[in-house]
């Protein structure tokens, strides 16, 4: 299973129609794929080359991520922290303002700081998109879908305590 | 014996909430009431506690800044929440419902802590500009956008 998610607020017609089109392009009954699309208008794209929704629960939303061989999405953070903390293979590409994807580009930015990290594949379109996504499906590693550098369940140590001490101490 | 703080962690439903559980152990010991955006969050925090003394939640409505009826109504949720749970400390990742819930507990006389969103890398969100000088604990969780005159950086939530 392939999990995509583009958060749950704005559409974002430009990754969903590179996943629709590789799904197009890859008919394969052996890969599912499954979408949340975001809240979507009349105007947006629908993909049919595989099952969306678009917006489930949180549970639901963590469920498909810890099922997922790989994980597309954008370069949201609840997306990459999801992903990450299930040490998941996880393609991201950012929304553009230029694009009217976003009001600003700090996915760009989130991208740009991301990539670096094992586990995290960065893509800026529909080509690099299938190619990673071709790649990622015939490297033996991601059968186990566990690939991923993970994160530590909880933020960090010094993180905690400067809150802790501001709780209690002011 | 004294009760332990009360604290109102609050934050959009999403990448902010994510971030937002995933700072919970500086809460340990204390009474947390939860604000989010999403009412379908309510049945896994209330699920895994954490090592919180006592433990609520709360859905308000969700909006952005360009939803200006729907910012209204949240606003007034979150006024309802505050005046009813009256936390000591207000801790936020964002957006505008964390926002509201900060500028209120400054009126009421209680402490706030605005944790930045790891997703501004290269700016400071506008809510996170507009929280300085609002809180008394202003963090970025980039340490290129620290400033002694701007946000401290402390560390990130990954």
């Amino acid at each position: 299973m392939i999990f995509l998610t583009v958060g749950t607020q704005l559409p974002f017609d430009r990754l969903a129609q590179a996943m629709d089109d590789w799904c197009a392009q890859n008919a394969r009954t052996d890969i599912r794929v499954f979408g949340q699309l975001g809240h979507l208008n009349g105007d947006s794209y629908r993909p049919r080359h595989f099952e969306w929704a678009e917006k489930i629960s949180p549970d639901t939303f963590n469920t498909r991520v810890k099922e997922a061989r790989v994980v597309v999405g954008h370069a949201g953070m609840g997306s990459i922290i999801t992903a990450m903390s299930f040490r998941k293979p996880t393609v991201i590409m950012p929304r553009r303002a230029h694009l009217g994807e976003h009001r600003n580009d700090h996915q760009y930015a989130t991208m740009a700081r991301f990539k670096s990290r094992s586990g995290i594949f960065a893509v800026e379109d529909s080509p690099m998109l299938a190619q990673r996504l071709d790649l990622l499906l015939t490297t033996p590693d991601t059968a186990a879908g566990e690939v991923g550098n993970g994160v530590a369940p909880f933020a960090e140590d010094r993180l905690i305590q400067r809150l802790s001490t501001f709780i209690h101490n002011g | 014996m004294t009760q332990p703080p009360h604290v109102l962690a609050i934050a959009s439903a999403g990448g902010h909430w994510v971030q937002l559980r995933r700072l919970s152990p500086a809460w340990a010991g204390c009474r947390v009431t939860y604000v989010s955006t999403d009412p379908q969050l309510r049945s896994s925090v209330l699920a895994d506690p954490g090592d919180a003394a006592e433990v609520r939640f709360y859905a308000v409505k969700d909006a952005n800044r360009w939803q200006k009826l729907r910012l209204m109504v949240s606003l007034l949720q979150i006024i309802w929440i505050m005046l009813r749970s009256r936390p000591d400390v207000v801790i936020t990742t964002g957006a505008a419902p964390g926002f509201f819930a900060l500028r209120l507990a400054s009126w009421m006389g209680k402490r706030a802590a605005w944790i930045d969103s790891i997703a501004n890398a290269e700016t400071l969100s506008l809510s996170g500009q507009m929280a300085g000088g609002r809180c008394d604990l202003w963090l970025t969780q980039w340490e290129n956008l620290a400033d002694p005159d701007g946000p401290s950086y402390s560390g990130s939530v990954i």
